[in-house]
């Protein structure tokens, strides 16, 4: 790898990758995000290379291991390009058979495709599958096209070519004007002008700035900032060079958390190669604008994710918000002006450059701009990372591209913006997707959580789920925080086990303005979030569960019973088998009966019998 | 105790005061915890007071100061897993192993905790055994797979 000195080698580069390149050879391309390896997808690529060679082809076929896809449901995914076959479920005992027959005799094998559950139809190429038809991937779609291992991909694909406008044609002051004009927010959950910031951050005093990127994606639920930073991590640090020079910074930190190790590998693997191209460092492309970027792990702390409680935690101290009188563009990082964004706000800002602010502008809503990407996840029929034009309605999400609720279940809501958010019912399923809409129904974008529940979820536990959480993940700075929400979670967890009493509710009402009201921090502040929101559109539950003493989702262990319908058991004899706590009894072949004093109510039973003979009630 | 694993982590940081959390992760991906006498060493070479270095240990989820099994056990109990009935799943390798979280078994095979979500949510209810992810876990496959680490000793 030579050092490229200035902005015309780099397109010189670019040029001589392209002439390298054929458009029209044939590739293998392998999903390998975390979601895939952990479906075994890297023995899927070692049969691939091991077929190859084989058939004596490893000079003719390209094989290419990408980052995420995004239909995380149906991995490993392969796509065979240049005629985008889209094979799903792919084993390592496949690769043989794509080989001779897809790769070399142009014949499609049935039975790895994916068939729509409505028409029955299969389909053959990855972008007529429902799944990404109905999405906009401007800053996804990528993913799939390059291998994030390799820069040449990114360049071949027109990577850097933004920062090489920028450094050439454009002062800092334009580059932020054109930041401003795209309406670009942050999409880290508060949805703060991007642009703004960038000035606000560039006009503070002092000489040292920093940028920091927000890669500690805490929400449970949320996977799509891993996804990138994994898949596409040029995309990321593109964007950060490019803000680092509208701001006059020369210092850029990464803080990503450590649960996220091939993350943190990749882009540390960015970096080394972006240094070696002169890239990032001293005199970028001889511009004379220097930066240069570190990575920082995180702790396993929720909290980590508020700004200045990041910034505590890269000068190596406990990650504790502080008051924000003054903003951390003014004092931030070791008291400098810090600007902090997010990976997807980051890897948003090389393709406003390149398509510009109008461009831009003409997609999304009135006040939201641009594509968010959700991570769709829970109970929907193609779990995975979808990105969507602003504006687009839960229905569509859910239904046209989500495939809806698996087993022909009832839909009963959808929770966005993580332990800071709230659950938004069918009936407004019609809802626009915007950072403004979703907060005006007690919701959130928050970093993009977008968690399906069925009629066989219960709002309560919901609710003392995200308590549970937030407990824990309490710094315990505010009183109103640390034993504010730990009264909450007794009162809901008394609740779920039949212990609710009159006037919980409005106690839990009650508590909930003053856990808002009186923390410092956005932890605090919206925690009481996902309680008012079930409260709201889920009042008659709680009610069941405190005046019934019933549970009507089934899921609260103390309020419900497992019953085996004599009618339908056969005596088979499996949830004897299955069961941990000897609470089945029965003879062969004759109904059996489930002793609700021994039994634990864990499921096992539920699951192994086949004849649907297993009630809750 | 010896002390040059802790040295070269140290040097790899350039002594900074500042890197403590990275220092630490380092520490415990060598040790699997991190051991009274090791993080003592660092508070002398550091010049950095050893209840500041608890304060990091003990602050973040991510550290532990007790020894942990070979195949430490992750729960993901994440939204995604939760509402795919993660809380069956841990109750059931609880029973299993006869260990609550936090804890480890008696012949230092295992050890049990939670993580709030690894962002496999399309895998849920997901575990992590050692390095492994398996996915779609089930109370029902719960003795099946960790039983399957005993067999490969």
């Amino acid at each position: 790898m030579k050092k490229i000195k200035t902005v015309k080698d780099l397109e010189k580069v670019r040029e001589e990758i392209l002439v390298s390149r054929d458009p029209d050879k044939p590739c293998i391309t392998i999903c390998s995000g975390t979601g895939c390896r952990a479906f075994g997808c890297e023995k899927v690529t070692q049969g691939f290379r091991d077929a190859l060679t084989k058939h004596g082809l490893e000079n003719s076929i390209d094989i290419r291991t990408t980052g995420c896809h995004g239909f995380c449901e149906k991995g490993p995914v392969v796509v065979i390009n240049p005629q985008r076959i889209f094979y799903q479920g792919v084993t390592h005992d496949d690769t043989m058979q794509i080989v001779s027959d897809t790769l070399l005799k142009n014949k499609i094998i049935d039975r790895l495709l994916y068939t729509n559950p409505r028409t029955g139809e299969k389909i053959i190429k990855e972008d007529d599958v429902p799944f990404y038809k109905g999405q906009m991937r401007l800053i996804f779609g990528n993913n799939g096209k390059i291998d994030p291992a390799i820069i040449e991909d990114y360049i071949a694909i027109g990577g850097y070519t933004s920062l090489c406008r920028v450094l050439t044609e454009l002062s800092s002051s334009e580059v932020i004007d054109i930041i401003k004009e795209s309406g670009l927010r942050g999409r880290g959950g508060g949805g703060f002008p991007a642009g703004v910031k960038w000035e606000s951050c560039r006009n503070a005093h002092g000489t040292k700035h920093y940028v920091v990127c927000n890669a500690d994606e805490g929400d449970p639920g949320a996977y799509m900032d891993r996804s990138l930073l994994e898949g596409n991590p040029h995309s990321v640090l593109e964007g950060m060079i490019i803000g680092a020079y509208a701001i006059g910074s020369d210092e850029g930190y990464i803080y990503v958390r450590n649960e996220y190790p091939l993350a943190v590998k990749n882009v540390g693997i960015a970096i080394d190669q972006l240094r070696k191209y002169g890239i990032l460092g001293e005199n970028i492309l001889n511009s004379g604008f220097s930066f240069d970027i570190k990575v920082s792990r995180g702790g396993g702390a929720f909290v980590c994710g508020e700004s200045t409680a990041l910034m505590a935690s890269l000068e190596g101290q406990a990650g504790e918000p502080r008051a924000k009188h003054i903003h951390t563009v003014e004092r931030g990082l070791w008291d400098k002006p810090t600007n902090l964004n997010n990976v997807e706000t980051w890897a948003n800002v090389p393709l406003i450059i390149n398509k510009g602010a109008d461009w831009y502008r003409n997609i999304g809503t009135e006040k939201s701009k641009g594509t968010k990407i959700f991570s769709l996840v829970g109970k929907v029929n193609n779990t995975g990372l979808v990105e969507v034009p602003m504006g687009i309605t839960i229905r569509e999400i859910v239904y046209d591209i989500g495939g809806g609720i698996p087993e022909g279940r009832k839909f009963k809501a959808v929770q966005t913006g993580g332990p800071s958010g709230g659950c938004i019912p069918e009936s407004l399923l019609d809802l626009p997707v915007d950072f403004d809409r979703l907060t005006e129904v007690g919701s959130m974008m928050g970093s993009g959580g977008m968690i399906v529940m069925d009629e066989n979820t219960c709002m309560v536990d919901i609710a003392k789920y995200f308590l549970n959480f937030l407990k824990e993940e309490s710094c315990g700075k505010c009183t109103t925080c640390r034993d504010g929400i730990r009264r909450m979670y007794e009162i809901l967890d008394a609740i779920t086990k039949g212990e609710g009493k009159e006037g919980d509710i409005e106690l839990l009402e009650e508590l909930s303005w003053v856990v808002s009201e009186a923390s410092l921090c956005a932890l605090g502040q919206t925690a009481p979030n996902p309680v008012m929101s079930t409260i709201r559109y889920f009042r008659d539950e709680y009610e069941a569960h405190i005046n019934e003493k019933k549970c009507p989702a089934g899921v609260c262990r103390a309020l419900i019973s497992y019953i085996i319908d004599e009618e339908k058991c056969t005596g088979c004899g499996q949830c004897l088998k299955v069961c941990p706590s000897d609470a089945v009894s029965g003879e062969k072949k004759m109904p059996h009966r489930i002793d609700p004093e021994k039994c634990i109510r864990c499921g096992a039973c539920i699951a192994s019998c086949k004849f649907d003979a297993i009630n809750v009630v | 105790m010896d002390t040059r694993p802790v040295d070269q982590i140290l040097k790899k940081y350039n002594y900074e005061q500042s890197s403590i959390i990275g220092i630490l992760q380092d520490l415990q991906e060598k040790e699997n915890y991190l051991p009274e006498n090791a993080l003592e060493y660092i508070s002398e070479r550091l010049s950095m007071p050893l209840t500041r270095i608890y304060r990091i240990a003990t602050f973040y989820n991510a550290f532990s100061l007790k020894p942990r099994g070979k195949y430490p056990i992750n729960v993901c109990l994440g939204t995604a897993c939760h509402v795919r009935g993660a809380a069956m799943v841990l109750d059931r390798i609880k029973m299993h192993l006869g260990i609550e979280v936090g804890e480890m078994t008696e012949d230092r095979l295992f050890s049990l905790e939670t993580v709030n979500c690894l962002g496999s949510c399309a895998l849920g209810p997901v575990i992590v055994i050692g390095n492994e992810y398996h996915g779609k876990m089930t109370p029902a496959k719960v003795s099946s797979t960790i039983d399957q680490y005993r067999k490969d000793l």
